[in-house]
């Protein structure tokens, strides 16, 4: 039971995070917080002139937030704006693995939150933006 | 003299304590603090009272309300001697800990306070002893100043000093931090605020379920307590204001209840402490309450504090074995109750909360509404392990033992 909510991954990915660090020219960022517990993460995208996201995290919290987070700034590096959009709770919920109660869901859901809230804090981009399957 | 306090000839009357989380797994109880576990004998009368007793209170002629009447105003009388109050009439039922200070903040302060008046406040209190008087200074422009604590959590008595020399209206601080379990020198220190002209309110939520009270001879005005974490219901908490002072405030919710005489034209409000208790009040929840108060009253609250200290003073030599454990609050038991808020390097203290649960063992993760504390010791959160009289020293070694395997396992 124990080993279900902590896969040796999970506390990998929480001490030996891939993808933390800030993204200082980011074209969005969001700060969020869990006000119940103090979990805080702040999410970075940067694109290439492909429209290819970097995706970075900063921040602090329990092991179940921070390894989402880095397996989500994993997952989202690479991806397009549209692509970005498309990502889904129970894409996230795939990536932690761990059967959850609740009050640990708002933990993995949090670097999710703040990746949709900097999408939406994105200016829409022109025409010339490629189209999510180019 | 009475023998020592026996945690074993009581924790069968505590269902809950013979439970496991899991087969094979007992559970250990140690979120006291947020609220307590409730005895037999109080879930008893509850279904005793609502089974053959129950009514609606007041203006019932027949005999099922003046049963329930009777026993709703017993239950005040018993919280007005438990709290050590002069009168049954000074106690004012309420929802929680939380609504009696919303409660000074509506129908006191609202009557009293001015623009750029003072409230002095502590770096220690709960939410529900800030945000109240947050509201009031953004409606009513009075200045809230806060006595800073130390690296244990005591409060700077000098900078209270201080303060009170500005001639404050109102001075509302914690009998016993839900974090740091530090209880302040209330007696000392409201003696001063009154000297200086204040009316005195103490969140007492944490203290009362621990310590024997006197609030005449500590002559507070205001006293506030919750009913859950002392075995009680949920659902109902008390104001204790001081005759004197109760005559000078304004109704808090309107309704049914509270008046004298209501016209098209207005309304005459009641004498306190009807005046402050609208609409059908949780009767069921006092009569609940005043069995929790017969059975800690049966104990004894003298003989209860001797041993949590004595637990407590346990506690605190067994979690400095742990490595990597910093206290939130003083190492010894001088001036303080039994809980105790850490942090642990190895992990953050919902992960620690989730591997004790894991082990059986319930503790406390959060800010335990206390931000601004949080802050002064420099972290986000803490877990939390509030400690009872039904509690055990075995319970403390499997905490103990259960935070070895905290630090392990994230090591």
């Amino acid at each position: 039971m124990l080993d279900d909510l902590y896969r040796e991954q999970i506390i990998d990915r929480f001490k030996h995070p891939r993808f933390r660090g800030a993204l200082p020219d980011a074209d969005a960022r969001y700060e969020d917080e869990n006000p119940l517990c103090g979990d805080h993460v702040v999410v970075y995208l940067k694109f290439d002139p492909q429209g290819r996201a970097q995706a970075r995290f900063e921040g602090e919290g329990c092991a179940i937030s921070m390894a989402a987070a880095d397996l989500l700034m994993e997952y989202a590096s690479g991806k397009t704006e549209a692509e970005l959009r498309q990502i889904s709770k129970d894409d996230v919920l795939a990536l932690v693995g761990l059967s959850l109660s609740p009050a640990r869901l708002k933990c993995a859901l949090l670097p999710y939150k703040a990746l949709k809230a900097a999408l939406y804090g994105l200016q829409p981009k022109d025409a010339a933006e490629p189209s999510p399957e180019a | 003299m009475r023998a020592a306090f026996d945690p074993q000839t009581v924790r069968a009357d505590f269902p809950t304590l013979q439970r496991e989380v899991r087969p094979g797994v007992p559970l250990v109880y140690l979120d006291s603090t947020a609220s307590s576990l409730k005895p037999r004998q109080v879930v008893e009368r509850l279904a005793d009272f609502y089974l053959h007793h129950y009514a609606n209170i007041h203006r019932g002629i027949h005999t099922l309300a003046e049963e329930a009447t009777a026993a709703y105003e017993e239950a005040r009388q018993k919280v007005a001697l438990f709290l050590g109050a002069h009168e049954a009439e000074e106690i004012i039922f309420v929802r929680n800990a939380t609504e009696a200070i919303n409660l000074v903040a509506h129908a006191w302060a609202r009557a009293h306070l001015r623009r750029g008046d003072l409230i002095v406040l502590t770096q220690a209190e709960h939410h529900a002893n800030i945000v109240p008087w947050h509201i009031l200074a953004a409606e009513r422009g009075v200045r809230l100043a806060f006595v800073p604590v130390d690296g244990e959590g005591r409060l700077d008595l000098d900078a209270f000093h201080r303060l009170l020399a500005q001639g404050p209206r109102l001075v509302a601080l914690t009998h016993m931090s839900n974090v740091t379990g530090v209880v302040p020198p209330v007696a000392d220190m409201v003696r001063a605020a009154r000297q200086a002209g204040a009316r005195v309110l103490l969140d007492g939520a944490q203290a009362a379920p621990h310590l024997p009270l006197h609030v005449a001879a500590l002559e507070v005005d205001f006293y506030a307590v919750s009913a859950h974490k002392m075995l009680g219901p949920s659902g109902i908490g008390a104001l204790y204001a001081r005759r004197e002072v109760l005559e000078t405030m304004q109704p808090f919710l309107g309704g049914g209840g509270m008046i004298r005489r209501v016209t098209l034209e207005g309304f005459a409000p009641a004498e306190p402490p009807a005046r402050f208790e609208a609409g059908t009040p949780p009767i069921a929840e006092a009569v609940g309450w005043a069995a929790a108060i017969d059975y800690l009253q049966t104990l004894g609250m003298e003989r209860l504090h001797a041993y949590e200290q004595e637990l407590g003073a346990y506690a605190l030599a067994r979690l400095a074995e742990v490595p990597g454990l910093r206290l939130l609050g003083p190492t010894t038991m001088e001036s303080r109750g039994a809980v105790f808020a850490f942090w642990l390097d190895a992990a953050h203290p919902h992960d620690v909360a989730q591997v004790l649960d894991h082990y059986g063992v319930a503790v406390r993760a959060g800010h335990h509404c206390a931000q601004p504390l949080h802050r002064h010791f420099g972290v986000p959160a803490s877990a939390r392990a509030g400690l009872y009289f039904y509690n055990t020293r075995a319970d403390i070694d499997r905490l103990v033992e259960a935070l070895g395997h905290v630090v392990r396992m994230f090591a």
